[in-house]
């Protein structure tokens, strides 16, 4: 019988992977839709994006909160240790979700065609990849300072460390990576020929620098926290595995066959990574103050947690089958017929 | 300093919940009134009530868009601006917060599909169904977060040990005493606001206008709603009344200036305090607060001077409570002078100044909405936790959340400002009548994938 809180951090973690994905695609879409409209090849593209998009914004923020609500309501500790050290960063992340999630709608249901919207939805689309990458960095440890009961963010050395930001800089690029394909993917299922050329031109053009600094970053995890790189490489075969999927969903896009398949593979590909990066640093959620164990809301409210998560799921699930159903895999939907 | 961040603190998570109430409210009414609008349109086969859904959840979706992400930007503050809250209470509300999340994913993916999919079905009923989920999903997470804002009123569920929470029974937390007239003031609230915007939009465009059969339509549904939960929230009221008065004395007691207790407590309606703390100019219904609290005319009710002054709420409180309680008795009675002059042939429910009133009475709800919540608040200073955690205790000790409460302004001005712009910009440019000669079964926008 596995304990309760292996139980809710492996299913937050699962949460937070589902993030990666939706809001990658989605990130990375306000990102081109704005880039293809200063290089004036926006008609190829942006009706493909709104018919994916429109249906599916607000369940892309509420996996976010999810996985917020789920990580405080198992670990409160997070909350204190998190929540003190980052007022600024965190708040600046809700500032900008908030401006994208409303000038998303804005522009989308009510006025069209207009480029500020359009900039401030690109625009955030990169940064609050990356300011929200600052909670993964902070769990390596080093960054914050405790002196007696407050807790608070050591700038100086977050914003000097290579570290920090070659994680800001793989969540941009892979951002754009995932983005990238799956809206190759879409295009293809449109057999829209014009926007499936361009997305996958901007698709082979985000994996390259996509693999040079996930390796960057890595290399830099093992200079900074031994024991997380370590344990990493005990698990090698899965960051190998990841090497492999990325490897054949290059292949499957270079030679523009099987766009589905190479999708899949670059999920697969992350979620191979994401799992070997958050398995290795178990037991820690904030190196070196706050371990699964340790943090743990209590028996009774875990029970709780796990049993609301079950009920809620067997609702979840069947709703986001009939979300694809409609949207994703109807082929007419797709196509603009619907 | 210390307390000098607490003030700020205060002011941030105030300022967000004031302008989330806004946009939670209409959330929670509004979906009602759109499943509502389209049952009848389905069942009587009348084009109107069908374009009335369609219209109205075309703005809905633009308030919800605020509502979402100043829904997150509450969610995450709790964290960043209370860390000292979260790490004590986490242990015991994680899970109507969690089952909020769940409630409003839920609404958040059939509302996604009830907008794209207005063509789809054969059976009309089919595309109706879809608005089931969402107002099952509005309401329950207004349920869920609800019973969170009644447990820091009324926490139960633990035992206090050595400064955490043991023992924690989460279902008790959750269905705590406070819970069910909360809930029931909360829910009867937000839907009697839905309509009172409803209608005030029909009544303004009437006076801009004229009378149009769409909008007499959508006014008489809309009244017919505003009075029926005009009734249910003043019961509603009365219930939380009966609760405070019970498990909540000082916070009656501050609202009605209640400083000594007695038997035939007096009502005070208005008024001002001189430096002594006595009532001058009010307005005074002998015995009522005693009928209001117990139901009898003649019950001992507590006074303030029971408790220690520290523990106050402030008295300012009786000001919100006179306007948000007065605020809910005019909707009431505007709707029921509606009906009477709708069923006494001789009257026009439709003349200029029903019509004003009832455009009045849409910012008015909302003002309603805002002082019940000022009210509920203000009220349980100084405590976060009543009983267990004072506000000073929970803040951040971060001097920056001074800045953010500045930047957040700016965002929330943004946002509203915008927010008006684009829904004006929406309705003026696509007037009911255009629509309707369009022709509603082939609505243009629907054949290019857009929301209709």
């Amino acid at each position: 019988m596995m304990s309760y809180e292996l139980i809710g951090i492996s299913v937050l973690w699962l949460f937070l992977y589902g993030y990666l994905i939706v809001a990658s695609i989605d990130f990375g879409a306000g990102f081109f839709a704005f880039y293809a409209r200063l290089t004036k090849q926006d008609h190829l593209i942006n009706r493909l994006i709104s018919r994916y998009l429109s249906p599916v914004w607000e369940i892309t923020n509420v996996f976010f909160v999810f996985f917020y609500i789920g990580i405080v309501g198992f670990f409160p500790d997070t909350a204190y240790y998190y929540g003190s050290a980052l007022l600024v960063p965190g708040s600046i992340a809700v500032i900008l979700l908030a401006i994208r999630g409303s000038f998303y709608a804005f522009e989308n249901y009510g006025s069209k065609k207009n480029l500020v919207f359009l900039f401030l939805y690109g625009a955030t689309g990169l940064f609050i990849p990356a300011s929200l990458s600052v909670a993964l960095t902070l769990s390596e440890g080093g960054f914050i300072l405790k002196q007696g009961e407050t807790v608070s963010l050591d700038y100086w050395a977050l914003l000097s460390s290579p570290l920090s930001w070659s994680i800001v800089g793989l969540a941009i690029v892979s951002v754009l990576f995932i983005s990238g394909t799956f809206l190759a993917f879409y295009a293809s299922r449109a057999e829209d020929k014009p926007a499936l050329a361009l997305m996958r031109t901007y698709a082979l053009f985000w994996s390259t620098p996509t693999i040079i600094v996930a390796l960057t970053a890595f290399i830099y995890i093992g200079q900074h926290n031994d024991r997380h790189f370590q344990n990493m490489m005990d698990l090698w075969w899965l960051l190998a595995l990841s090497v492999a999927f990325f490897m054949v969903a290059m292949w499957l896009l270079y030679h523009g066959r099987r766009y589905g398949l190479a999708f899949i593979c670059v999920m697969l590909q992350f979620f191979c990574a994401f799992f070997a990066y958050g398995i290795g640093q178990y037991p820690y959620i904030l190196d070196p103050y706050i371990t699964i164990q340790s943090s743990a809301t209590s028996p009774s409210m875990g029970m709780a947690l796990v049993i609301a998560f079950i009920g809620g799921l067997c609702l979840l699930i069947p709703s986001l089958i009939l979300v694809f159903k409609l949207f994703l895999f109807d082929a007419d939907y797709v196509k603009g017929k619907k | 300093m210390a307390i000098d961040t607490v003030l700020w603190s205060k002011l941030v998570t105030g300022m967000t919940l004031a302008f989330h109430a806004i946009f939670a409210t209409i959330g929670v009414g509004v979906p009602l009134m759109i499943a509502i609008a389209e049952f009848v349109g389905i069942r009587k086969k009348d084009p109107h009530y069908i374009l009335m859904a369609k219209r109205w959840s075309r703005g809905f979706v633009i308030s919800v868009a605020v509502g979402v992400v100043t829904g997150t930007a509450i969610s995450l503050q709790l964290a960043l601006v209370w860390p000292n809250f979260m790490k004590l209470a986490g242990n015991v509300i994680a899970l109507p917060l969690f089952l909020e999340v769940f409630a409003f994913f839920f609404e958040a993916i059939f509302l996604g599909i009830y907008l794209y999919t207005w063509d789809r079905f054969k059976n009309p009923y089919t595309h109706w169904l879809l608005t089931i989920p969402i107002v099952i999903g509005a309401g329950m997470s207004a349920v869920f977060i609800t019973t969170v804002n009644g447990f820091m009123n009324q926490p139960e569920g633990f035992l206090m040990d050595g400064g955490v929470f043991t023992a924690v029974d989460p279902v008790q937390a959750m269905m705590n005493e406070a819970s069910f007239s909360k809930v029931f003031h909360v829910l009867s609230s937000a839907y009697l606001t839905g309509a009172a915007l409803l209608a005030g939009i029909a009544a303004f465009t009437m006076l801009k206008k004229g009378v149009t059969a769409y909008h007499r339509k959508a006014l008489n549904l809309m009244m017919g709603v505003l009075l029926l939960f005009g009734l249910l929230n003043a019961l509603a009221g009365d219930v939380s009344a009966k609760f405070l008065a019970e498990h909540q004395p000082e916070k009656l007691a501050a609202a009605e200036w209640h400083f000594e207790t007695e038997k035939g407590a007096d009502l005070v309606l208005m008024g001002w305090l001189n430096a002594e703390n006595e009532i001058i100019g009010a307005l005074h219904l002998p015995n009522f607060l005693s009928f209001l609290a117990f139901g009898d005319f003649n019950a001992e009710v507590k006074g303030l001077e029971e408790f220690p002054q520290e523990e106050w709420p402030p008295l300012l409180v009786h000001y919100l409570f006179d306007l948000m309680v007065g605020i809910g008795f005019t909707l009431l009675a505007l709707s029921f002078l509606y009906f009477l002059f709708v069923f006494w042939k001789k009257r026009n429910e439709l003349n200029k100044w029903m019509l004003r009133a009832i455009a009045l009475g849409a910012p008015l709800a909302f003002v309603g909405v805002e002082l019940g919540w000022f009210y509920a608040e203000l009220g349980r200073q100084p405590w976060i936790i009543r009983g267990y955690m004072t506000v000073e205790e929970a803040a951040t000790s971060s001097p920056q959340v001074r800045l953010l409460f500045f930047l957040f302004l700016l965002l929330y001005l943004l946002l509203g400002t915008t927010c008006v712009l684009v829904l004006r910009r929406l309705f003026r440019l696509n007037p009911v009548e255009t629509e309707l000669e369009k022709g509603i079964g082939k609505d243009k926008k629907t054949e290019k994938g857009e929301p209709a």
